[in-house]
């Protein structure tokens, strides 16, 4: 019976979106999210799913290329390395902008010492808060819309979604050369809003971050599985953690083990982009609010992070 | 809180209020249509069931943080084990991340499923006194993604809570994803029918997470759930060769230390980091048994403890005996 209304649900939806020719697997991997019974009703979340897919480019018309930071496991470093990606293309002469998708606990603007600044309207939408005199590196969070920056965002799914869904068609970005996308950990309502409202506008792909442990690791399996059933390529692995030069003495320990994002790579066939190791001089000037984006370039990660930054550029320019 | 359906949004006025369906915060929300229609909702009947569910369980812990991997699931775990040490105490550990489930692993139960029996769910037994239940045991591969948007998340998390045949439980441990959404909210929600000792909130001690955990902190009092105190994880890394202490994730801002003290909140204690901890996660046994010595190991036994006298304190206010 299920299988009854789900095909005549599809059917109803192709002619709906005749116009769009948005594939049949689309179509059955957004109903798949809603619906629970086959009650003959269409959720209407469906429908604004579908209709946002088929929305023109609007603010990310002149956005180059977009790349999304994800990982199923928290606290692995997605924001930081998502900054440290921004901050080594901006180094190379890029524009950027950084999107920062986590509703409950964003980091991005604490990263960039912009955690006080709040967001103005324009004729196109929001502007960005630029992080940098000269208007190179943009920023969206929510953070910039809560009142004290401790407020709880205590949000369900309709409603996360739909604020990202706002972030991606309202924020005036102007033009980028790239737009990194920073998310929570997981495979949920924040990253199926982000890869619907993003389908549109051509997403580069995914780099997905994990620390070198198993329990890591195995988390990063289960994201790669949602970038297969999204249709998001991905452009590779950072293991980051990856070992600690004690500052005193040089002798290196593997506090969160090592190796274990390169062997993921070549079990499950993805490009495997780099490591990057623990950087305790570059987490205090970090976590001082020092000026992270004058410390950066100076910092043992940087190497690190802009070899993964030239392959994710010349990918693209292979794409392109 | 009941009248507040599991799937509603934050600021629902309740299905029962005269503004129910019609407010702003209704936009988007399942159930709007059926509010404004004037049809009367009844209370969501699980939360009677899990009520009754719950009477066999004496006590029960939630570990919440804002932030991502700072170190929940390997507290959830280590609890859990320690508690089970003593014999006489039955004890349940429930993983409500539905996205990244961490337990089957940290617990050395990769692989095993699920059985259902007349008297609903059997959960895993890793000792005769420490049963686990997760959505790891309910996928067939370690690749599987459960892309599941809330309401089926929630959907979950009743049927964790309502149909697990736990038996007559001491201590009921939940392990929960980072944030506060769907899931933080359906817990509360689904156990508003009776009592929760507290919640112990994990954070690392840099200000990055401490942001993060303040926002937990806000939740907890918004839902009303008592805060039994934080732990502060990877607070310190001893060299192996030369001893020297380094702060991998600096205290700049002070450290949980500083952030309890304005918030009034107990400080458990402090866990260093010892790469010995995540390797037996990754092994899947405990780390108590693999390096019973270390000075880890003695910091989470004093936690421990500090919840333990916690529980035996704890005034209930809906105390089903």
């Amino acid at each position: 019976m299920m299988q009854e209304f789900m095909n005549n649900l599809i059917k109803n939806l192709q002619i709906r979106f005749e116009n769009f020719k948005v594939p049949k697997d689309v179509l059955l991997f957004v109903c798949d999210q809603f619906v629970v019974s086959a009650d003959g009703s269409c959720p209407s979340e469906v429908e604004n799913i579908l209709d946002s897919i088929v929305e023109g480019k609007g603010n990310l018309a002149l956005v180059q290329h977009i790349v999304l930071v994800l990982s199923g496991k928290g606290g692995v470093g997605k924001s930081t390395i998502a900054t440290e990606l921004a901050l080594a293309l901006r180094h190379a002469g890029k524009k950027v902008g950084i999107l920062d998708v986590d509703l409950c606990g964003p980091s991005i603007p604490h990263m960039l010492n912009v955690r006080n600044k709040h967001v103005h309207q324009c004729d196109a939408g929001w502007v960005p808060v630029y992080a940098n005199p000269e208007q190179t590196i943009a920023v969206m969070s929510i953070g910039f819309l809560l009142e004290n920056p401790d407020d709880a965002v205590v949000w369900r799914g309709p409603k996360k979604t739909a604020l990202i869904k706002q972030f991606v068609s309202d924020v005036s970005w102007g033009e980028l050369d790239y737009l990194i996308v920073d998310t929570p950990p997981g495979t949920s309502d924040e990253h199926l809003a982000v890869v619907e409202s993003l389908r549109g506008h051509g997403v580069e792909g995914a780099v997905l971050v994990t620390t070198p442990q198993a329990v890591s690791t195995g988390d990063v399996r289960r994201e790669i599985t949602f970038c297969k059933k999204t249709g998001l390529r991905i452009l590779g692995i950072v293991e980051n953690m990856s070992g600690f030069a004690c500052p005193h003495c040089s002798q290196c320990t593997n506090i969160f083990s090592k190796g274990g994002g390169e062997e993921l790579a070549k079990q499950t066939g993805v490009p495997f982009l780099g490591c990057v190791p623990l950087d305790p001089q570059l987490s205090s000037s970090l976590e001082e609010g020092g000026d992270f984006i004058k410390a950066f370039p100076l910092s043992n990660t940087f190497s690190a992070i802009n070899e993964i930054v030239q392959k994710v550029m010349s990918g693209a320019a292979v794409r392109q | 809180m009941a009248d507040v359906p599991s799937d509603a949004p934050e600021d629902c006025p309740g299905t029962a209020s005269a503004q129910a369906g019609k407010t702003s915060a209704c936009q988007g929300c399942p159930n709007q249509a059926a509010c404004a229609s004037g049809t009367p909702k009844a209370p969501d009947p699980a939360i009677e069931e899990i009520k009754q569910k719950m009477s066999a369980v004496k006590h029960k812990v939630l570990v919440l943080s804002g932030k991502g991997g700072v170190g929940k699931s390997t507290f959830s775990a280590h609890l859990a084990h320690g508690l089970a040490g003593d014999q006489s105490k039955e004890i349940a550990l429930l993983d409500v991340d539905i996205c990244g489930p961490s337990i089957p692993r940290i617990m050395g139960l990769e692989g095993e499923q699920v059985h259902q029996s007349g008297s609903g769910w059997s959960p895993v037994y890793v000792e005769e006194n420490l049963a686990v239940m997760s959505i790891g045991f309910l996928l067939s591969s370690p690749d599987d993604a459960v892309v599941w948007r809330g309401p089926k998340k929630n959907g979950m998390i009743k049927q964790f809570l309502r149909d697990v045949d736990w038996g007559e439980v001491d201590y009921l441990i939940v392990d929960t994803p980072p944030g506060t959404s769907d899931e933080h909210l359906s817990v509360v929600q689904y156990l508003s029918g009776t009592h929760i000792d507290g919640a112990v909130l994990i954070t690392t001690p840099q200000e990055v997470s401490l942001q993060d955990v303040r926002k937990e902190i806000a939740f907890c009092r918004k839902v009303n759930l008592q805060i039994i105190g934080v732990v502060e994880n990877m607070s310190g890394f001893v060299c192996p060769k030369c001893k020297i202490n380094s702060q991998i994730f600096p205290p700049t801002t002070g450290g949980a230390e500083k952030m309890c003290r304005e918030l009034n909140i107990p400080l458990l204690g402090k866990v260093p980091l010892d790469p010995r901890i995540g390797k037996s996660c990754d092994e899947g046994k405990s780390f108590f048994s693999e390096v019973p010595d270390s000075a880890a190991t003695a910091a989470y036994r004093s936690i421990i403890h500090s919840i333990k006298e916690y529980c035996a304190f704890s005034s209930p206010t809906n105390r089903n005996d």
